[in-house]
């Protein structure tokens, strides 16, 4: 399902001297459906960016990485974003919305942007928060306005609300207690079962061992020094 | 048909622009740009002031003539086509909101009327159902039906900008030009506009382009975005891309906000 | 005004024949496009702006010795405007002229459609003051004529949207706007509405002029000309729920004239030659036996006759003058002084 090959990556820094920063070279991995495959590394090893280059967030310096049919290395951003409509789900560190909008609405809108009726949109997120134990209180207010555990569960929530045949996981578990991270990996158990192909980034070791396939540790990733 | 299907469905482009180009005289107001615009897609245009982003947004819709350069509207040939039919677009199909509520509204006539314009235009005859469908554009953009009558110059700044785009997206256009639709609000009722525009853009389908100087209204609003300075494009491509990953040297400025944008 | 003319040291009609040649053209070009404005070189008539120049330059060209002419004012034969162009006419054209409708061959008018039906072969002239329909919503002429060339007539739309957001109903009842054969939106002069039905399908041809905005245009005899209005508000050419009181008529347009000053009022025939005609007739009105002699036309305060079911501010207090049009949407409007 993902497929990743001979993947570069650099930064130019055009105001610092237009100094050139190579961060990855020569990355490889697959993940088939129903597979989970966790990267590992030290801090700065470069799993984000390959996770974000995964995303289409970061652009490939070269290589391909194929998800589904499509190669993110050399696709145009409106394929992109059709694949992530439709096929890559992302859970990332952080809550990126527009203020004011209420936590249902967040969470049911990657089902709306797929064009499910708005109705049962609204009951698969209310479904997912119930699960994910966020007061039904909450579910009016803007989650802009929630704690760190909070905020990363309707995080994970808006990435499990639509059955993505690929997920992204970045941290998924970090700074939830223990019940909530009990679900999270229930959560992430059930998408493997239905076939989906999972890349994710775990500290939490114990969740790294019951969820993932294999590990693929990326410092074999970073560029021979002096090239 | 759902927004995907629509989108699957569309692989031409709404709105193609080649080479366009635009001088004051001696002074270039924009050069040599060119994109596509996909159905249901928002792109952004950012730059700082001075840049060029207006001038190629008024280009685009017809209100400046540009010097140079091909813009295919559903397969139609903007520059080439008769006026009427031009002005027929921009009465149906287009819609424009104006940065200055001031200069897209009619500020003697009420709400109603303001919202009932385009229908009118295009041939609605029965005062009930105008009133009716201004109503509930009203309530779309949450104006109180109450203030169905009155004038806009009795609302608040974020008011008559939300009237300003119930006015233009009552005829169901399929092309949205914005030229810094929430600036000059504050942040809240910005936040608000953003949340409104994101939900009339995935239940209608819209295509947007979008001005603006702001990096965080782009980054919730567009899927794509335009970086220009000096009247040129220097970098496009996905919004969050262009954003965390520029590869410009002004892009990178831009977005570590050593530029007062 | 016309003392000092002497007939023969003029052209008939006062006009030389250069210029009633090129108001001609203006003309034919009008009728072969109903309802557009056509532009015209305007002349310096013996008489102000505001007395009809454009009317009168119209009829000077319309006229050949063998007409017969009849000028009316509000409906009026009496007026000082109609009693001084209608001798203008007779001194400088030498015309016969006449005060009944079925009579004349040329009536020149200000602000009323005769009530007798007219006829094939009748010209109807009337003097124009804003000829636009669409200025007081749109004030650049450019902006204007392309609204016109391009059919964009919404914003007329918008206009009576907005009365009948406000008042209930449309409340324009002067200067009403009409498309004429499904084409251009005509400003019909600032007849009342009550006559706006007889603008089509009428076998006289109505030329309208206006002279200092310089522009002519026509209805060719039998045009189809619809009043601007909504499906579910269709127009209505309202009319005072009384009957003249001097000839009885339920049906003619009607002035409202203070008779005394304890507030007596009376309505009467605005048409005074169709109300003389229905007496000599025979018809008698509420107040015929005590008005026997009444002044022909009282200094009518003009208006809608105060139509209660119009629910208009101006049912009692009779206005003088049409009222401005478009009040609140932008420029406003032409009292009869700005008759040209
Ligand atoms: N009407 C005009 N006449 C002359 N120069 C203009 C005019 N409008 C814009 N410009 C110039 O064109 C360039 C682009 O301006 P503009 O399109 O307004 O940029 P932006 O919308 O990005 O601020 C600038 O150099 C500006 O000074
Ligand atoms: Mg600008
Ligand atoms: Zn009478």
């Amino acid at each position: 399902m993902i497929r990743i090959e001979n993947l570069s990556k650099s930064f130019t820094l055009h105001n610092q001297g237009g100094a050139v920063i190579p961060v990855m070279a020569g990355a490889a991995l697959t993940v088939g459906p129903g597979e989970c495959v966790g990267l590992t590394g030290p801090s700065g090893a470069g799993k984000s960016t390959l996770m974000r280059m995964v995303h289409g967030n970061y652009l490939a310096a070269g290589g391909s990485i194929r998800v589904g049919e499509l190669d993110v290395a050399t696709a145009e951003p409106r394929q992109i974003i059709a694949l992530r409509r439709q096929v890559l789900g992302h859970v990332s560190q952080f809550l990126r919305v527009v203020p004011r909008v209420p936590t249902l609405e967040v969470v049911a809108e990657p089902l709306l942007a797929l064009g499910t009726d708005a109705e049962e949109a609204r009951e698969r997120a209310a479904a997912l928060l119930r699960r994910l134990n966020i007061p039904e209180r909450l579910w009016p207010l803007s989650p802009t306005t929630f704690s760190g555990g909070e905020q990363q569960r309707v995080n994970i929530a808006r990435g499990f609300v639509h059955a993505y045949p690929a997920l992204l996981l970045d941290e998924p578990t970090a700074s939830l207690d223990a019940a909530n991270r009990e679900v999270v990996l229930n959560l992430i158990e059930e998408a493997k079962a239905r076939g989906a192909a999972i890349l994710g980034i775990f500290h939490d070791e114990a969740a790294r061992a019951r969820v993932c396939d294999r590990l693929v540790d990326v410092t074999g990733f970073t560029p021979k020094a002096a090239a | 048909m759902t927004l995907m299907e629509r989108m699957a469905m569309t692989d031409q482009p709404l709105l193609r622009v080649e080479g366009l180009t635009k001088r004051y005289g001696q002074r270039i107001g924009c050069a040599e740009v060119s994109f596509d615009l996909y159905p249901g897609e928002v792109l952004g245009i950012v730059g700082e002031s001075g840049s060029g982003k207006s001038t190629l947004l008024s280009c685009l819709a017809g209100h400046q003539r540009a010097d140079l350069g091909r813009i295919v509207y559903d397969g139609r040939d903007v520059l080439a086509m008769p006026e009427t039919e031009r002005r027929r677009l921009s009465r149906t199909d287009w819609a424009y909101v104006h940065q200055n509520p001031r200069d897209g509204l009619r500020m003697g006539v009420s709400a109603g009327g303001n919202v009932g314009e385009r229908l009118m235009a295009v041939g609605a005859r029965h005062y009930g159902e105008i009133r009716g469908k201004a109503a509930d554009w009203l309530a779309r953009v949450e104006i109180a039906a109450d203030r169905i009558d009155d004038r806009p110059s009795a609302f608040s700044g974020g008011m008559q900008q939300r009237l300003q785009i119930a006015r233009n997206l009552v005829t169901g256009p399929r092309l949205v030009f914005m030229d810094e639709p929430t600036g000059g609000l504050d942040v809240s009722v910005q936040a608000r506009l953003l949340d409104l525009l994101r939900g009339l853009v995935r239940d209608l389908g819209l295509s947007v382009i979008i001005v603006t100087h702001d990096l965080a209204v782009v980054r919730l609003l567009a899927h794509r975005l335009m970086v220009m300075k000096s009247g040129r494009v220097v970098e496009q491509g996905l919004t969050d891309q262009v954003l965390d990953d520029p590869q410009h040297a002004y892009t990178q400025l831009l977005v570590s906000s050593v530029l007062q944008v | 005004m016309t003392e000092q003319l002497d007939a023969g040291a003029y052209n008939f009609a006062y006009l030389d024949e250069q210029t009633k040649r090129m108001i001609r053209r203006a003309i034919l070009k009008a009728i072969a496009v109903p309802g557009y404005q056509v532009p015209f070189a305007s002349r310096e008539m013996p008489m102000p702006y505001g007395w009809g120049t454009g009317g009168v330059q119209v009829t000077a060209a319309c006229l050949v010795p063998e007409d017969r002419l009849k000028v009316i004012d509000q409906g009026a034969d009496d007026t000082t405007n109609a009693v001084s162009i209608r001798r203008f006419f007779q001194r400088t054209a030498g015309v016969a002229t006449t005060e009944a409708t079925a009579e004349a061959t040329v009536i020149q008018t200000r602000h009323r459609i005769p009530e007798t039906p007219l006829k094939a072969g009748q010209i109807l002239v009337y003097q124009v003051p804003i000829p636009e329909p669409l200025r007081f919503l749109e004030p650049r002429e450019t902006e204007t004529r392309k609204m016109h060339a391009l059919e964009e007539y919404g914003l007329m739309h918008v206009k009576l949207y907005e009365d009948i957001a406000r008042h209930g109903q449309i409340a324009t009842s002067y200067a009403y706007p009409v498309r004429v054969e499904g084409r251009y939106v005509m400003d019909p002069s600032p007849i009342p509405k009550f006559d706006n039905p007889k603008l089509g399908n009428n076998p006289a041809i109505q030329l309208f002029g206006a002279g200092r905005e310089q522009r002519i245009y026509a209805l060719p005899p039998w045009s189809r000309v619809e009043s601007l209005d909504f499906d579910d508000h269709p127009f209505r050419p309202s009319k005072a729920p009384h009957r003249c009181d001097l000839c009885g008529a339920g049906h003619s347009y009607l002035d409202e004239v203070i008779t005394d000053d304890a507030g007596g009022r009376m309505f009467v025939c605005s048409d005074t030659d169709f109300c003389a005609g229905r007496r000599a007739r025979g018809h008698r009105g509420r107040l015929a036996a005590e008005a026997s002699a009444p002044p022909p036309h009282p200094s009518p305060t003009r208006g809608e006759g105060g139509a209660p079911s119009d629910g208009l501010a101006q049912g009692g207090a009779a206005l003088a003058s049409p009222p401005p049009r478009g009040e609140g949407l932008g420029a406003g409007g032409a009292g009869p002084e700005g008759t040209a």
